[in-house]
């Protein structure tokens, strides 16, 4: 018997006038990879943002290991073990990679699967270059900086918003290298994606969104081309 | 030799204007606020130190370790209670409220303790000088400098080595994405301008002693100090001493050439260095 770690239920979310999801619901389970993909506007964005409690949205909508966490706002809600890579990397220029990689580690108490070591074994490059100011980096390392930093918290929910957005496809599958030993760490991921292929590879179930509701949900064998296309772009090939 | 002796009284009183500047640097550096209450709230926290050495009959250099917690909770209850609900992307909101808390820290100091100056009496120590190769020094005026030092050295430390200090850069940074490391800006803002008044203590200590003080000398030391930060370049800890001792130099060469020159050759230092280097001598990189 699986069990669910985070799940949304009828989520709806608006920005001021415009509403933005409509009635959204999904489910992560423990341990299990998770890719949400749509164009853009589809409201992936939207959902990590309602999810981490960035956006306000029906208190009972949002629910993590069990607790309703809608209530919450952002600290506590990712106090509680989600931690998340947010789009466009955001490192912290003034400080190196290490501590940028320590700063994500910041509010942790207790030990856990991750810490400086693990997270260098999984990116041997970041070690050579841990005094280096972190945006002295090429994009993909920076990018490992930000999912490295995001683990950091010993995560039970890693959420990584975009994070092949703007990078070379070989760089793209350099990072998605990563993800089974994130995997065995026992963290649940929820990537959003549009890059479908990789989407596709790494991922144990599909959430295809479009116009802010969930149109297409299976796994990656379940799911043909053209469920996929129909799904993303509203129309039949 | 005249000129050894004026150059080494400016690198000392060099000391002082970097103690007045250190709060105000460590609180721009952090959440880029220029608190132009600055030399009223070293004014008041001498005032402190003065109400603590008298009723308690202590030494002020004795007292000011008392009156540190204190200023340390001015500081933080300033920022949670007042700063933080004005910091923004407008830079105008904070610069008019810490205007209207200059004017009202001043007019609280002067319903309360008069328009009197007062000192602080150190004893024997102010008067005690040292002989320092070809010239004799005071020693109230090396222990400024040497505090001054000691001051940006232990700031420098905490930026750079501590886990708060990291906090410190890493908000100064992006204040939105540290919310994701579950770190709460407000606070370490909060703990950022108590850390500065308690600097501005160690420099109200020294003001006091050296010379005279009353309710409405705030402004003037804020100028001093606000003239440190800028020619050490913004965010730049130790660029705040060396600008301190540059006014210092350049006060204490003007004022041996012609003593009403003391103010304005400071100020025209100020001016030739914003001319020439107008992000001041050691700026921060990524500003």
């Amino acid at each position: 018997m699986t069990e669910t770690l985070l799940s949304t239920h009828d989520l709806t979310a608006h920005y001021g006038d415009f509403k933005a999801l409509f009635g959204v619901d999904i489910e992560v389970n423990k341990g299990e990879t998770i890719a949400i993909i749509g164009a853009n506007g589809a409201g992936k964005s939207t959902l990590m943002r309602a999810i981490t409690g960035l956006l306000p949205h029906a208190p009972d909508a949002i629910r993590f290991k069990g607790e309703s966490i809608g209530a919450l706002s952002a600290p506590e809600v990712l106090d509680r073990g989600i931690a998340m890579v947010p789009e466009g990397r955001r490192l912290f220029p003034s400080l190196t990679v290490e501590e940028n990689l320590l700063i994500g580690a910041h509010s942790r108490t207790g030990n856990g699967y991750w810490t400086l070591e693990s997270v260098y074994d999984i990116v041997p490059i970041l070690r050579e270059r841990k005094d280096h100011p972190a945006t002295a980096l090429s994009g993909g390392q920076q990018q490992m900086v930000a999912i490295g930093r995001a683990l950091m918290s010993n995560p039970e929910a890693l959420l990584c918003d975009e994070i092949s957005l703007g990078l070379a496809p070989v760089v793209i599958k350099e990072i998605y290298a990563s993800f089974p030993k994130i995997k065995e760490s026992g963290a649940s991921v929820i990537v959003v994606e549009q890059d479908i292929g990789q989407a596709m590879k790494v991922a144990d179930r599909v959430y295809c969104m479009m116009e802010g509701r969930v149109t297409l949900q299976g796994t990656p064998e379940e799911l043909s081309r053209d469920d996929i296309h129909n799904a993303y772009f509203g129309v039949s090939s | 030799m005249i000129w050894v002796d004026t150059l080494v009284q400016g690198i000392l009183l060099g000391g002082l204007y970097a103690l007045f500047a250190a709060g105000l640097s460590l609180v721009f550096g952090v959440m880029r606020l220029v608190n132009l209450a600055h030399g009223d709230l070293i004014v008041l926290a001498a005032f402190v130190i003065l109400t603590i050495a008298t009723t308690l009959g202590l030494h002020p250099f004795v007292a000011v370790f008392l009156a540190m917690p204190i200023m340390f909770a001015v500081g933080w209850g300033l920022q949670t209670y007042i700063l933080n609900r004005v910091l923004g992307d407008d830079i105008l909101p904070p610069l008019l409220v810490t205007f209207g808390l200059s004017v009202v820290i001043q007019n609280t100091l002067l319903e309360t303790f008069s328009a009197d100056s007062q000192k602080l009496t150190a004893g024997p120590i102010e008067a005690q000088s040292v002989a320092l190769g070809p010239t004799t020094v005071g020693l109230t005026p090396l222990l400024t400098l040497a505090s001054a030092i000691l001051v940006i050295f232990a700031l420098n430390q905490l930026f750079y080595r501590t886990k708060l200090g990291r906090a410190f850069r890493a908000t100064s940074d992006d204040p939105v994405t540290v919310g994701l490391m579950v770190i709460r800006p407000n606070n370490v803002f909060a703990i950022a301008t108590g850390i500065a008044m308690v600097v501005a203590t160690i420099a109200a200590l020294y003001l006091g002693v050296r010379a005279n003080f009353d309710p409405t000398i705030g402004p003037a030391r804020l100028l001093y100090a606000f003239q440190a930060v800028i020619i050490g370049g913004l965010g730049s800890l130790w660029g705040t001493l060396a600008g301190g001792i540059i006014i210092g130099v350049a006060q204490a060469l003007g004022a041996a050439v012609n003593p009403e020159w003391q103010l304005l050759s400071g100020h025209v230092a100020f001016v030739l260095v914003l001319l020439f280097r107008p992000r001041g001598l050691f700026p921060r990189a990524n500003d």
